[in-house]
């Protein structure tokens, strides 16, 4: 009990330091300091989408992805191609966006299926080749996508984008793109139906049973392993979906995958492994402080750096004073 | 050479976990509506003998038969399906799920909960009041009970029970002697217990498990008379 709410005032703590942190440094700038918070929960609420599905897949099958920032990166390719697509160019934009979204979302889940069926199955008794596996895949997916669609980093022109995409909206005498307004309710709608899921379902249920012993879900009468086919195309169609609609502010690129990868797999590790709550939280509170500390080191330090560093610096920092995370076991 | 009378019958089976090899040759028959208990000191192999026939640790050699279909081969939730239910050694009860989900969870039918609910409660008093509660929050005795109950939701024709006295004060032990009985009128069990008095309390048969092989099976009330094999395979007189 005393532990939970050592952990809540940590998160409050660290959240409210950030916030101080921002404010001070935008010197009265209220609209500035606006725009970075809403640009945290931008970004968190695309590392969750991220995270998730690496946080269960690692709870419930003990396998770390490292595909699953490949997957983000192939759902902006495919959306962004579909919707640039001379083919498709008939279809009304606020209609072919979606429709990228699903396909995007849809290409997400089948190589998902494909990946844990074929590749990883064979290899559930050796944590350690599926780890190098996911590794290979993760390289050999970036490889794909740069023979079909080269080097070149794509931008999205909101000019000729759908209608949510070309609004802005007024904080405080500075602008913000309604579109990631957008993906900030889509993330925490997300969080809640995923949780839904997860609390008032019976797959829900056999899920988090799964992760305290999948040998006893097995014995029970369930088959374990259709489960864990379902969870891992899951979370790589949630990855896949993530990029779909980051697309149309991040465009795509081959770098995108790493870039949320990594903050990714700091969410699930600073959330404590195998924990929803902790996955959800850590991922705001990491998109948070990385867009905290971009608009400090681009406007003081002029340089990025910083911004890529600090989920990393934010995870030993969680580590040294919890070692298993906001909400992970302690014997994990 | 099958008997039509017995629900289970083991024949012969081989395991190994590992380069180890655990099983040698072990054979078990188990009658229809008898509590059977496997006796024998500890590494035996009695733990084995029930993860092999639930498919946890399929054996390599030997059948294995349930109302004459072969359980070799299929995988631990197939065999569940055919109506076993299995309650491991240490319980094995979901600590972060609440009582009911544990309960929950072993439905296989919709409905099953609903239909088991009264005999599970009368059985076992506490789950009723903690069912709401984290399965982890409960005494040792308590998430014993838990475990049998959770393989009572379904209609399971064998009940496979490890060691369900280990670790318990003998007041709790009492109790889960007279909630065995009472659901052995429901379905055959096949028990595992280290405990001879409560074996002996509860079983109708037994086969003796020394070093990977069954050595010696027949009627408890003649095991009880037997003081020499009491003595030679289980260390107590």
């Amino acid at each position: 009990m005393t532990r939970t709410r050592n952990t809540y005032l940590l998160i409050v703590g660290l959240t409210a330091a950030l916030l101080v942190f921002s404010f001070l440094t935008s010197a009265g700038d209220l609209g500035s300091f606006g725009t970075t918070v809403l640009s945290g929960l931008f970004l968190g609420a695309l590392y969750f989408l991220v995270a998730s599905g690496l946080s269960i897949v690692f709870g419930l099958m003990d396998i770390l992805n490292f595909a699953q920032g490949a997957y983000f990166m192939i759902g902006a390719y495919v959306t962004f191609a579909l919707f640039h697509s001379n083919m498709f160019q008939g279809i009304d934009a606020n209609l072919r966006f979606p429709l990228g979204v699903i396909v995007a979302t849809g290409v997400g889940a089948l190589f998902g299926v494909i990946l844990e069926r074929v590749l990883l199955r064979p290899l559930y008794a050796r944590p350690v080749f599926q780890l190098v596996l996911t590794f290979g895949v993760a390289i050999v997916f970036g490889e794909a996508l740069k023979a079909i669609w080269g080097t070149e980093a794509y931008s999205w022109n909101p000019n000729t984008s759908f209608g949510i995409h070309q609004s802005q909206f007024e904080i405080f005498g500075r602008q913000f793109g309604t579109y990631r307004l957008v993906v900030i309710a889509v993330g925490a709608l997300l969080i809640v139906l995923i949780g839904l899921l997860l609390q008032r379902t019976r797959i829900g249920i056999i899920i988090r049973a799964g992760v305290e012993d999948s040998e006893m879900v097995s014995a029970l009468g369930i088959n374990v392993r259709a489960v864990f086919t379902m969870v891992f195309t899951l979370g790589c169609a949630v990855a896949a979906f993530g990029g779909a609609i980051a697309a149309p502010f991040l465009g795509a690129n081959l770098g995108m995958g790493n870039a949320f990868l990594l903050p990714g797999i700091a969410v699930v590790v600073l959330g404590g492994l195998g924990s929803y709550t902790g996955t959800a939280i850590g991922s705001f509170l990491v998109g948070l402080a990385v867009a905290v500390v971009a608009k400090f080191s681009a406007e003081f330090l002029n340089q990025t750096v910083w911004s890529s560093m600090t989920p990393m610096l934010l995870l030993i920092l969680i580590l040294l004073l919890r070692p298993s995370g906001l909400f992970g076991k302690e014997s994990r | 050479m099958t008997d039509r009378n017995n629900v289970l019958e083991v024949q012969a089976i081989h395991t190994f976990i590992g380069q180890f090899h655990i099983l040698e040759g072990v054979s078990v028959a188990v009658p229809k509506g008898s509590i059977t208990v496997l006796l024998g000191r500890n590494g035996a192999g009695k733990t084995t003998t029930l993860r092999s026939i639930m498919g946890l640790t399929p054996p390599s050699q030997g059948s294995i038969l349930l109302d004459g279909q072969s359980l070799v081969g299929r995988r631990p939730y197939t065999i569940a399906q055919m109506g076993v239910g299995y309650v491991p050694e240490h319980r094995a009860i979901f600590k972060e799920l609440s009582v009911r989900e544990n309960l929950v969870i072993a439905q296989r039918q919709r409905g099953d909960l609903e239909r088991r609910t009264e005999f599970i409660f009368e059985l076992f008093p506490d789950l009723e009041r903690f069912y709401h509660l984290p399965g982890g929050n409960l005494s040792g005795g308590q998430q014993q009970m838990l475990a049998i109950a959770r393989a009572l939701v379904p209609d399971n024709r064998l009940l496979l029970i490890d060691e369900p006295s280990e670790g318990l004060a003998p007041v709790i032990i009492e109790h889960l002697i007279a909630a065995i009985r009472k659901l052995a009128a429901q379905a055959t069990v096949l028990l595992v217990e280290q405990n001879f008095r409560v074996a002996s309390l509860l079983a109708d048969r037994y086969v003796i498990i020394d070093d990977g092989q069954s050595v010696a099976t027949g009627a408890m009330q003649d095991l009880r008379h037997d003081e020499a094999l009491v003595h030679k395979y289980l260390g107590v007189a």
